[in-house]
């Protein structure tokens, strides 16, 4: 197990490496002057030689990736140009938010979709599956920025449940969550619907119901238990999407994390804090894809043994 | 039960096809702003009533749908020639050519879809060609994983060792052999796939990366709606619902196609926004 560990963890670094080494190219190699952009045209050209010297681009490109790698190791991921203070500074800041973000979302998602897929099916082919299949289609097929802005409008203009915006207030998660949460939910309960329906048709779940078992111990302890394997799986995958898919909500309710960061550093062209809010989002993704598979080897005995 | 659904998507996908061939012919009527009818009601001009600089609403979800539709049309057909091509000759080739291969295909999976789409429009600047770019950079890779396994698991096959016996050469096997089919599972991918360019394009337009003003995009419409949520929610809700229809209209479709055929390996596109 501890070198099955060791070989994720450095695949895990490595691909990290390449992805920091992709952003890093795409960012210093794309066509067009990153100085010139961020000052404008008014700029005189004293100033961009003081702007290219500060930001390091009068050296040589190898020496530039150098820099950046060092830099890396040392978690310095250099100076935001808008916010005249350390990127990592910034990152720590906005990053829980956008982490807060995605587990109240993965909840809600869990809280929605195990009714709605085990009613599925419980009652597959007749009216609760088609109506929690429908609802689960809806849900992937509606986007997060049109559905935040539907939300904004029913409970918290109309109804004023919720505040229409930002992270002050205490129940300002809410729908910003159930935004991101929705397509998760879908996904989840159609997962799950389909995972059940292969437990259901196995000799154990007969054998339980022979033995006299009632309807919440099969269903619960036999059922549920083994149908759960596939299910984690695909969360813990989710998850990192839920973080790179947080941008468009954290945009649409004005939510401090590292995803309106990254648009709104777009718009300001202060690309070290672009390069630095893609690569962490990238680095987390990557890393619990990497947790997922070891979370699944410990919950699933056959898999373990396997290796 | 399922028939009448399939016609229903059919004949959303139809008449988004015709929205966007036809939005030439309407003129230059959706981006004319005039100012005296901002946010009036519908009138027979325009149904939908008019946005907040009096462009007409309904003309500009004609442009989006033009919008939208050339884009998942070049950025499906781009990523679908562009991943089977390479898919199929990795898998063909076999041997290192492969293992490099599916090494860059792993780092391309590793990263978030979304963000790197959101990280290269940002890099190459606004604007709706290179959205397709972006969105071909992501989408290219899905296609070759399928085109991949596909040929892995049809290259030992009967007719394709019999063809290779018989001297036919490399190019007239994949040609001729291989790729007709793999034909049906492509095309379900194809599918989900213009669900989820549309899906991306307007998400991209949204966050001000796709389409620049004046012209017209779902996405686009969308942000510069939410401003006015309140006074005018039709703004909102005119263009999502279209979206939403079309999306749902091509997802059930690649069901369908996917039920139809008997492909195992697609899944419904997963919503990247």
């Amino acid at each position: 197990m501890s070198g099955y560990l060791l070989r994720l963890s450095l695949s895990v670094v490595l691909t990290a490496w390449v992805v920091s080494t992709l952003v890093f190219f795409l960012l210093h190699l794309v066509p067009g002057d990153p100085v010139a952009v961020m000052l404008g045209d008014w700029a005189s050209a004293t100033d961009e030689e003081a702007l290219r010297r500060q930001l390091g681009l009068d050296q040589p490109i190898w020496h530039q990736y150098l820099t950046f790698l060092g830099g890396l190791l040392q978690a310095d991921l250099g100076q935001s140009l808008f916010y005249q203070m350390p990127v990592s500074e910034l990152i720590a800041e906005r990053f829980p938010y956008t982490v807060q973000l995605a587990l109240m979302a993965m909840l809600i998602a869990v809280l929605i979709a195990f009714p709605l897929g085990i009613w599925a099916a419980l009652r597959a082919g007749r009216w609760p599956d088609y109506v929690s299949m429908t609802v689960s289609m809806l849900g992937v097929s509606i986007p997060n920025f049109w559905l935040g802005p539907m939300l904004i409008l029913v409970f918290a203009l109309w109804l004023a449940w919720f505040p229409v915006s930002g992270a002050e207030q205490g129940l300002s998660w809410v729908l910003p969550a159930v935004t991101l949460g929705t397509a998760l939910a879908a996904i989840l309960a159609r997962m799950l619907r389909a995972s059940m329906l292969e437990v259901l048709h196995e000799d154990f779940i007969r054998t339980a119901r022979a033995k006299g078992l009632n309807g919440f111990q099969v269903y619960g302890r036999h059922a549920l238990a083994n149908a759960l394997l596939p299910v984690v799986t695909l969360l813990g995958l989710q998850l990192g999407t839920l973080l790179g898919g947080a941008v468009i909500t954290e945009v649409v309710f004005d939510w401090p994390g590292l995803g309106q960061l990254l648009v709104e550093s777009i718009q300001r062209r202060d690309y070290p804090v672009v390069q630095a809010c893609i690569l962490i989002i990238s680095v987390a993704y990557i890393s619990i894809n990497g947790l997922t598979e070891v979370v699944y080897g410990w919950l699933d005995p056959r898999i373990r043994v396997g290796r | 039960m399922r028939w009448r659904w399939v016609y229903l998507s059919y004949a959303i996908i139809l008449a988004w096809l015709l929205m966007a061939v036809g939005a030439p012919f309407l003129g230059e009527a959706a981006i004319q702003v005039r100012l005296d009818r901002f946010f009036y009601g519908a009138d027979w001009q325009s149904w939908l009533g008019y946005d907040q600089l009096g462009r007409p609403l309904w003309d500009r979800v004609i442009q989006g749908a033009q919008t939208s539709f050339w884009v998942a049309i070049w950025v499906v057909g781009f990523s679908a020639l562009i991943g089977t091509s390479l898919g199929v000759w990795s898998a063909y080739l076999g041997g290192w050519v492969d293992r490099v291969f599916l090494k860059i295909v792993d780092v391309f999976l590793a990263f978030p879809g979304l963000l790197l789409a959101i990280a290269l429009a940002a890099v190459l600047g606004p604007g709706i060609e290179n959205v397709v770019l972006a969105l071909v950079v992501v989408g290219w890779v899905g296609f070759a994983r399928l085109a991949r396994a596909q040929t892995l698991s049809l290259r030992r096959r009967d007719h394709v060792m019999a063809a290779r016996a018989m001297g036919v050469s490399d190019r007239r096997i994949v040609f001729r052999h291989l790729i007709p089919l793999m034909l049906a599972p492509l095309g379900v991918e194809a599918t989900f796939g213009i669900a989820g360019a549309v899906l991306s394009e307007a998400g991209l337009s949204f966050l001000g990366l796709g389409v620049q003003a004046p012209d017209a995009s779902w996405g686009s419409m969308i942000r510069e709606g939410t401003r006015y949520l309140l006074v005018a929610p039709h703004l909102v809700l005119a263009p999502g619902l279209i979206l939403m229809s079309v999306v749902l209209a091509v997802n059930l479709l690649g069901d369908h196609w996917r039920d139809r055929l008997d492909v195992r390996h697609s899944e419904t596109k997963d919503k990247a926004f």
